[in-house]
């Protein structure tokens, strides 16, 4: 799709972390509504949110190591995977790819200046942190940390003591920024692409960006909704969830289902926009099924919606609705098959570099595939009885959110970094994190899985002596995992600063947004690029131009 | 895994299936890929050829999965039918969740701390919550169901089981309750019929502690420790200090400390323990035999 000048025929201009746009200090990022540097922004916080939240789940494993209490009581890791749950769900997985990567890259890969709405973007992030802030001010109050578990289930959350009605506050306050940041995306999307950039011939990281802001502006009212009703029994006694009243527990869980689950493609659409790049740039070669990759995105949107009810199966939904629910669970898993095969056939007669990026995206399919086909236990309705709520269920969702989303994530912060900042980062030191992070993660994972079919609960702060064996192994995989990552997070950061200069497009890859400077300048691009083909074009591959085979 | 119920092998034959099928993609998925990234390297094809797609291979790859994921579908409902559909003259048991312990109530109306059933009977579990969302979960029978408070009685959840190995098996609470959740064990323990019936007759007789059978011991020891309340040990009689919607001040553990704790466990916290306690509904004999109990633990 290259159809600008080359940079650089043209006096280039500061880039955008040079030109704060007449602001100076702090300032220049905590009232910049740059999309890049707003992007950056997210990321700061996020990963800041993120390192706590590790280490919550690392205090969890220690603790588990043994069986008995080792060094902290029950009350206090009932109110420990509470925290990390609310920090990994609603302050980084969630708002994650899109806030970040998505506010970084969409404008620029749709050869835009910024989103249509860049001090509503400004304002999605103040929002953000306000919710952020709410979040963690349930750490000091009174009443403490909750201890209901992120999904705040009533009555439970309704007589807990803790602080459930602040830390609900925050989730509610954190919606309005994903509902605002995925508005702002689907008009930027409709309204500032390129001159010839039709939709098919978007990015594919566009796509998911597209689809998931559709989930983020319809699903979160739902539990904004939910979470008033949750505050208002709480405060008020109004009985909405009270069966002394003639409330109903179950209703809340289909509130809050309604939107859980449809948010779970929130995190992970995006991320597999991302893997979408990476395997055309490092296959050199199109990708494999552009159209059934974008609509699958939007068929999982879109069924995505129809399935919470496989949440509630033990929770005493009618026989009716159990299978109803079981068998659109699995029709959602269709398109997502669908996308795995395209990916393959995209690496089929490829010229394939195993780059940093590209060796993210295979942990990726491989971590996921496990994440979706242990899913199939829990659509399957004999099944799921017994693993519901078990430790099974812990590690299908790790495999999905942190396998998927998670590893997503990182594969595109690798990928977009030398765009971000300019230089590449350190490559020995990126691959022994992801060895670090790889072989940790299955150890801390696999082992959860196989426990829990083994009959392993959920939320146990303690445990029958016959899991020893795999909360010892899964601990030991976090000990792995927690390195791994903290080497790739100090890799990133380092090489920000002292990373070798990268130049406008090291990967030679054929999107927009390396057709401008890295790190590109305030308004993105000297002269508003033009497009005239899809985004995988490699008929006039550059890099066979320069070392013809 | 043991298979200790009549629906277990159903049950694992759909894991199996499911399971086996979906380690036959991984690996498929797996090999493909690094076989792609070794046979497809920038060293050995360093021009890539640019395939834009195949609707052959897209129907291929969208119909034979659906046929798998209908199939997998197919064989958890069918599992799920016969753990729905009771048989037909089930003996029925009544299971009580509460924080944080399980009570068995059974047709002759003696209830017990751990579930007894006879070896080939059927069993329907009526599952009554006392407070909070509990789930009835016994791994050896792979059966679950969420233990929910409800407005009326008809609306409980139920499940059934029929045992076909003698032993213990573990029950565990599987959804979330609070402070003790991973302490709500208890068992089922299955007895060929005529050991049962020994047992049912001399259950019927044998007092059994009315602070076990209530769950009280779940919350407070019998010996001194602590666990989440004060411990009955020595209690009753001392003289504690006690929290009153925020003001302290001294009270006697007596007959009337005690009855007006069980009505309304919040009104007098003693000082230093979390206000936990949910309200007990206990009939006025209970209440004299708990105080009876206390009276003995001194
Ligand atoms: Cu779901
Ligand atoms: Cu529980």
């Amino acid at each position: 799709m290259l159809a600008v000048d080359t940079p650089g025929s043209v006096r280039p201009s500061p880039s955008f972390l040079q030109d704060a746009g007449g602001r100076s200090g702090i300032g220049a990022w905590i009232f910049s509504t740059d999309h890049k540097r707003i992007g950056l922004m997210y990321a700061a916080a996020m990963f800041t949110f993120f390192i706590v939240g590790m280490c919550l789940g690392l205090t969890m494993r220690l603790e588990l190591m043994f069986p008995g209490e080792q060094f902290i009581s029950a009350a206090a890791y009932n109110r420990i995977f509470t925290l990390h749950g609310v920090i990994m769900v609603f302050l980084f997985i969630v708002p994650g790819i899109p806030a970040v990567l998505g506010n970084f890259m969409l404008p620029l890969q749709l050869g835009a200046e910024d989103v249509s709405f860049p001090r509503l973007n400004l304002a999605s992030w103040w929002i953000y942190m306000i919710g952020a802030a709410m979040a963690l001010a349930s750490l000091v109050v009174a009443g403490g940390v909750p201890d209901t578990g992120w999904t705040f289930y009533a009555p439970y959350s309704v007589r807990t003591d803790s602080s459930v009605s602040l830390a609900v506050m925050a989730a509610f306050v954190l919606g309005f920024s994903s509902i605002l940041t995925g508005l702002n995306f689907i008009t930027t999307i409709h309204r500032m692409r390129a001159k010839g950039m039709t939709f098919f011939r978007m990015p594919l990281f566009c796509w998911g960006l597209y689809a998931t802001a559709w989930i983020q502006v319809i699903a979160t009212p739902v539990v904004g909704i939910t979470l008033v009703l949750l505050m208002l029994e709480r405060t008020l006694g109004i009985g909405f969830f009270d069966p002394g009243k003639g409330g109903d527990p179950i209703l809340y869980q289909h509130l809050f289902w309604i939107y859980s689950h449809p948010v779970v493609y929130v995190m992970i659409l995006p991320a597999m926009g991302i893997i979408s790049e990476i395997l055309p740039a490092f296959a050199r070669r199109t990708i494999f099924g552009y159209k059934a990759i974008a609509m699958s995105s939007m068929a999982i949107a879109a069924v995505g919606y129809l399935v919470w009810g496989h949440h509630m199966f033990t929770a005493g939904m009618s026989d009716t609705a159990r299978w109803v629910f079981s068998l659109l669970t699995f029709l959602v898993a269709i398109p997502t098959g669908i996308k795995v095969f395209n990916w393959l056939a995209t690496l089929y007669k490829g010229s394939i570099e195993l780059s940093v990026p590209m060796l993210y995206a295979f942990a990726f399919i491989f971590l996921f595939s496990i994440g979706g086909l242990t899913g199939m236990v829990n659509g399957a309705l004999s099944t799921d009885i017994h693993v519901h709520d078990t430790a099974y269920v812990v590690g299908h969702f790790h495999y999905t959110m942190f396998g998927g989303a998670g590893i997503g994530f990182f594969a595109g912060l690798h990928y977009w970094f030398p765009k971000i900042t300019g230089r590449m980062y350190n490559d020995r030191r990126a691959k022994i994190a992801l060895g670090l992070i790889f072989v940790g993660f299955n150890l801390l994972y696999f082992s959860m899985l196989i426990m829990g079919i083994l009959g392993m609960p959920r939320r146990y702060a303690d445990y029958l002596p016959e899991f020893q064996p795999f909360h010892m192994a899964s601990t030991i995989g976090a000990l792995i995992l927690v390195p791994g990552l903290l080497l790739m997070l100090w890799n990133l950061l380092h090489s920000a600063r002292t990373g070798a200069p990268a130049g406008p497009n090291p990967w030679r890859a054929t999107t927009l947004e390396w057709q401008t400077a890295s790190p590109p300048p305030l308004l993105n691009f000297e002269v508003a690029p033009e497009v005239t083909t899809g985004p995988y074009d490699f008929t006039h591959d550059p890099l066979l131009q320069e070392n013809p085979a | 895994m043991i298979q200790a119920s009549s629906y277990a092998g159903v049950v694992d034959d759909a894991f199996i299936f499911i399971l086996g099928t979906s380690i036959v993609l991984l690996i498929g998925v797996t090999l493909t890929m690094l076989f792609f990234a070794f046979r497809y390297s920038r060293a050995r094809n360093p021009v890539a050829a640019q395939i834009e797609g195949n609707m052959v291979l897209e129907t291929i790859w969208t119909v034979i999965p659906t046929g798998l994921v209908l199939m997998m579908f197919w064989y958890g409902w069918t599992g799920f039918r016969i753990m729905r559909d009771v048989p037909e003259g089930a003996m029925e048991i009544e299971a009580i969740g509460r924080m944080w312990s399980w009570a068995f109530r059974y047709p002759d109306g003696h209830t017990s701390d751990e579930l007894v059933v006879p070896l080939h009977q059927p069993v329907r579990l009526t599952l009554t919550s006392e407070d909070v969302i509990h789930s009835f979960y016994v791994p050896a029978f792979r059966i679950k169901e969420d233990v929910m408070p409800v407005a009326r009685p008809e609306n409980r959840n139920h499940l059934w089981f029929q045992a076909e190995k003698t032993g213990e098996f573990n029950v565990l609470c599987a959804e979330y309750c609070g402070e003790r959740h991973s302490k709500m064990l208890s068992k089922v323990r299955v007895l060929p019929q005529e050991e049962y019936d020994n047992w049912l007759a001399a259950a019927a007789v044998t007092q059994v502690d009315i602070l076990k059978l209530k769950g009280c011991t779940a919350c407070h020891s019998l010996d001194g420790s602590r666990i989440v309340g004060p411990s009955f040990r020595g209690i009753f009689g001392s003289t504690e200090t006690v929290v009153s919607g925020g003001t302290e001040h001294q009270v006697v553990v007596d007959a009337e400390y005690v009855r007006k704790s069980l009505a309304e466990p919040l009104a007098d916290v003693v000082k230093g323990y979390p206000p936990a306690m949910p309200p007990q509904q206990l009939t006025d004999d209970e209440i004299a035999a708990v105080i009876a109990r206390l009276q003995e633990l001194r």
